[in-house]
C-alpha cells in the first residue's frame, strides 16, 4: 500500500499545473453559480454557508486524499513539493488570518508607521533565503530543534528549541482558531464558541491523517482562494474610481487626495492641528519614534527567519537549489498581497474622509451601522448602531456642532477589509468570497502550526528523547494522538476570548528571534560556535526578551521600581505617556499580572522601546553571550567542524538519515 | 599553498552573504531613514518616501531573491558542489 501511495504521489507532482488549473477553473465557476444564486434571489445566509462549506470541503478531500502512512511523507512530504508551490504554499502559511483581515485596517489606523508590518514581514524572507533555509535543507532535518540538537550536541539545545518553539507557535495557533471563530461568527451569524470548534474540525482534516503532505497541497489550494478573495474587491474598487484595475498604481492619486482633505479639516474646524498631526496618513513616526519604528521592523525580520512553522516548510523540497528558489517564490506569493494592502487602506481611508468627516450626524450611510452594530465603528465614542444612538452621543459631546468630525470617529481595524465590497456597492458573493479568503488565511496558517507543535512533540520529545526504538506506526500514531490534543487545547484557549491573543502574535516574533535565530545562524556561519555558547545564548537571549515582555506587559510596577524601567514617550510630542510619580503613587501600582486597562500595563520600558519589539535586547544579547561563551570553552570536535562543512555545500544528499521502517 | 576549493567555495558564497546583507540593510533600513526628505519627490501621486516603504523596498527584496539563487547556484556549480539535476 506504501509503493502505492508512492507512485501516486509521483504521478501527483508531475500533473500539479493540471491539477491546480482545473482546481481554480472550478472555484471561478462556483463563484460564478453563487453569483447567480445570489440574482436569483437566495438569501445572503445560504449564500455565506455555501462559500464557507464548498470552501471547506475541498480542502478536508485534498487532505484525505493525501493521507500517509509513510515517515518522510508525514514529516517532510517526501521532500518532493517543486519550488514553485512551496512557494504558494509557504505563501498561505505564511500569511494569517490577521494579516489578510487586520493588516489593511493597521495601515488605515497607522498610515506611514504601519508599514513597519508590510516591510518586517516581507524583508526578513531575504534572512530566510541568505542565511537560513538552505542549510537546514542540506541537513535533511524534520524539525528545527533537529538541527540544534545535531549541531550542539544533544538533548539539552533539543529541549531549548522545543521550549522556544511551544512558546511563539501555541499563542499563534490560537489566534488562528479564535480568527477562524470570528469570520465564521461574522459571516455566518453561528455562536462563536461553537464557530471556534467548527474551524477546529476544518483544521483537523487537513492535517491529521495526511501530516506534511496533506498540509502542502491543502496550503497551495489555500493560497489560490485567498489570493484571488484579496485582490478581487480592490481591483473592482480601482476600475470605478479611477478607471484603472491596478489598484497598487492608483492608490497613488487616492493618497494625494487624502492629504488634500486633510489639510481641508484643519481648515473647517474639523479636526484640531494635534488631533491630524497624529493621524496623518503619510508623515513619518507618528505612531512609533524612528527607534521603535526600525526596532520593530528588525524584529519582525529576524523573527520571520526563526518562527519554525516557516522554516520547516523548506525542508519540503527536492534539492538545496529547490529550497533557495522556493523562497523567493515565497516572496513573491506574500508580496503579492503585502503590496495591496497599502491600497485598500487608502481606498477606505478616502471613501471616509470624502463621504463621512463633515458629514451631518444624520446622514451617516447604511454600512456604518452594519459594522456598528457588531461594535466595529464608534462615533462620538459610542458604538454606531442607530442613528438616535450616535445623535445622542455627539450631541452630550463638548464642541460637536452635529457634523461629524475626524476625532469623532473611530473603525475597528477588520473592518476595512471586510467593508470594502459593501462600501462599493458590490454585490453580496463578493463579500463571501471575503469570508472564504479570510478562513483560507486563518486555516492554513493553523495547519502549519499545529503541525510544527505536533512534530516537535512527537519527532523530537517522543522519538528522539523518550523511545528511540519507536516502530514507525508507533511514531505516527502518537504525532496523530498529539496533533489532535494540542489542536483542541488551542481552540478551548481560544474559546476563552483571552484578552491578549493579539498583542502575543506579535510578540511570538521577538520571542522566535532572540531564541533561535543567534543559534541557528552562528551555527552554519560560525564553526567556533559550541554547545555551552549555544546553550547560555539561547537561555541568555530568550530570558531576556521574555523577561522584558511579561515585565512590561503584567509586571509594570516592579519594572519601574527594581528594573529601571521608564515611562514610554508620545512619539510626536516627546512628552511621557504616564506620569510616573502620579502612576507609582496609586494603590494598584505594585499590583501583579495586571489587565490591559492598568494605568501602568505596556506604557514602561527601557529606552523608550515598546515591548512589540522586545528582541531589540534578547537579540544582540543571545549573539553576544553565544560568541563570548564559546571561545571561552572548548572548540567543537574535527567531526562536527566536517559536519558543519557538509552542511555548507550542496552536493551529497541529506546528512540526518531516517530509518524508514 | 593554493586554496583548497572548500575554502573558495565558502570564500565566495561569504561575499555574497556579505553583499545581499548589505543591500537588506539599505533596503530595509537605511533608506527610510530619510522618509521626510523622499516624501518631498512624487511619483505616480506617491510621496517617495512613502512608496520605497509600501512598495519600493518590497520589490527590491522579490528581485533580490531571485537574483541570489541563480548567483549561490553558480558559485556551487564552479566549485563542484552542486546537487545533480
Amino acid at each position: 500500500m506504501a509503493t502505492q501511495a508512492q507512485s501516486g504521489g509521483g504521478d501527483f507532482t508531475s500533473n500539479l499545473g493540471r491539477i491546480y488549473g482545473i482546481y481554480t477553473g472550478g472555484f471561478a465557476a462556483f463563484v460564478i453559480l453563487v453569483a447567480i444564486l445570489e440574482k436569483v434571489g437566495v438569501p445572503n445566509q445560504i449564500l455565506g454557508y455555501l462559500f464557507v462549506g464548498f470552501t471547506i470541503l475541498v480542502y478536508a478531500f485534498i487532505g484525505i486524499v493525501s493521507r500517509t502512512v509513510q515517515v518522510s511523507e508525514y514529516y517532510v512530504a517526501g521532500r518532493k513539493v517543486p519550488a514553485f508551490y512551496n512557494g504558494m504554499a509557504t505563501g498561505a502559511d505564511w500569511m494569517s488570518g490577521a494579516s489578510f483581515v487586520g493588516m489593511a485596517g493597521s495601515l488605515f489606523l497607522l498610515g506611514y508607521d504601519g508599514l513597519a508590518f508590510v516591510l518586517g514581514w516581507t524583508g526578513g524572507y531575504v534572512l530566510v533565503a541568505v542565511l537560513v533555509a538552505p542549510f537546514l535543507r542540506k541537513f535533511g532535518a524534520y524539525t528545527v530543534p533537529d538541527f540544534l540538537a545535531a549541531r550542539y550536541g544533544g538533548n539539552t539545545a533539543r529541549m531549548l528549541g522545543v521550549m522556544v518553539l511551544l512558546a511563539c507557535s501555541f499563542t499563534y495557533v490560537v489566534a488562528q482558531i479564535f480568527a477562524t471563530g470570528l469570520i465564521a461568527q461574522r459571516f455566518l451569524g453561528m455562536d462563536f464558541v461553537v464557530a471556534v470548534y467548527v474551524g477546529l474540525l476544518g483544521i483537523l482534516v487537513c492535517s491529521m491523517l495526511g501530516g506534511m503532505r496533506a498540509v502542502t497541497w491543502t496550503q497551495v489550494a489555500q493560497y489560490i482562494v485567498l489570493i484571488v478573495a484579496y485582490l478581487i474587491p480592490v481591483i473592482i474598487l480601482s476600475a470605478q474610481k479611477f478607471g484603472l484595475p491596478i489598484p497598487q498604481l492608483t492608490y497613488g492619486a487616492a493618497i494625494a487626495e487624502i492629504t488634500a482633505l486633510e489639510q481641508g479639516f484643519v481648515a473647517r474646524g474639523l479636526a484640531t492641528e494635534a488631533v491630524m498631526t497624529a493621524k496623518s496618513h503619510v508623515q513619518p513616526f507618528t505612531s512609533y519614534s524612528p527607534a521603535n519604528y526600525f526596532a520593530l521592523i528588525l524584529c519582525l525580520m529576524v523573527g520571520t527567519a526563526s518562527l519554525p512553522h516557516v522554516l520547516m516548510r523548506y525542508f519540503t523540497t527536492p534539492s538545496v537549489r529547490d529550497a533557495r528558489m522556493s523562497v523567493a517564490w515565497s516572496l513573491l506569493f506574500i508580496f503579492l498581497l503585502y503590496f495591496t494592502a497599502p491600497a485598500y487602506a487608502a481606498f477606505s481611508k478616502l471613501e471616509v474622509y470624502s463621504t463621512l468627516i463633515g458629514k451631518p450626524i444624520a446622514e451617516m450611510p447604511a454600512w456604518v451601522f452594519t459594522y456598528g452594530k457588531l461594535g466595529l465603528v464608534t462615533i462620538c465614542g459610542k458604538a454606531a448602531d442607530s442613528v438616535a444612538t450616535i445623535t445622542a452621543a455627539c450631541q452630550a459631546m463638548a464642541g460637536n456642532t452635529g457634523v461629524l468630525r475626524l476625532q469623532d470617529f473611530g473603525i475597528n481595524t477588520d473592518v476595512v477589509v471586510l467593508s470594502t465590497p459593501e462600501i462599493a456597492g458590490m454585490p453580496y458573493v463578493i463579500a463571501g468570497l471575503v469570508a472564504a479568503g479570510g478562513l483560507a488565511a486563518a486555516l492554513s496558517t493553523a495547519d502549519g502550526l499545529l503541525l510544527a507543535i505536533a512534530n516537535a512533540l512527537s519527532h523530537d520529545i517522543y522519538y528522539k528523547i523518550i523511545d528511540k526504538n519507536a516502530p514507525t506506526a508507533r511514531r505516527l500514531i502518537v504525532s496523530r494522538v498529539l496533533l489532535v490534543v494540542v489542536a483542541i487545547a488551542a481552540a478551548w484557549t481560544a474559546s476563552k476570548r483571552p484578552a491578549d491573543i493579539l498583542a502575543m502574535v506579535s510578540w511570538a516574533f521577538s520571542l522566535a528571534a532572540a531564541g533561535l535565530f543567534p543559534a541557528l545562524v552562528l551555527g552554519i556561519w560560525d564553526k567556533r560556535t559550541n554547545k555551552a555558547g549555544a546553550i547560555a545564548g539561547i537561555i541568555a537571549g530568550f530570558g531576556v526578551t521574555l523577561f522584558y515582555l511579561v515585565v512590561t506587559r503584567y509586571f509594570p510596577g516592579f519594572g519601574v521600581s527594581y528594573a529601571g524601567m521608564s515611562s514610554l514617550l508620545n512619539p510626536v510630542t516627546g512628552a511621557p505617556v504616564v506620569n510616573l510619580q502620579t502612576a507609582m503613587a496609586l494603590p494598584n501600582a505594585m499590583e501583579a499580572w495586571v489587565t490591559g486597562a492598568h494605568p501602568l500595563a505596556s506604557k514602561v520600558g527601557w529606552f523608550n522601546i515598546n515591548n512589540i519589539s522586545s528582541a531589540i535586547f534578547g537579540l544582540p544579547i543571545g549573539f553576544l553571550v553565544m560568541f563570548v561563551v564559546s571561545r571561552m570553552t572548548e572548540a567543537p570536535s574535527k567531526e562536527l567542524q566536517d559536519f558543519i562543512d557538509s552542511c555548507r555545500r550542496p552536493r551529497g544528499g541529506t546528512i540526518m538519515e531516517e530509518k524508514t521502517a | 599553498m593554493n586554496p583548497s576549493p572548500d575554502d573558495e567555495h565558502w570564500q565566495k558564497t561569504r561575499s555574497l552573504m556579505i553583499l545581499m546583507m548589505s543591500l537588506w540593510f539599505f533596503f530595509g533600513y537605511v533608506i527610510h531613514a530619510f522618509v521626510g526628505p523622499l516624501n518631498g519627490i512624487k511619483i505616480f501621486g506617491f510621496p517617495l518616501g512613502f512608496y520605497m516603504a509600501a512598495q519600493g523596498s518590497l520589490i527590491v527584496f522579490v528581485a533580490m531573491l531571485f537574483w541570489f539563487a541563480k548567483a549561490q547556484d553558480k558559485i556551487d556549480r564552479d566549485a563542484g558542489f552542486a546537487e545533480d539535476e
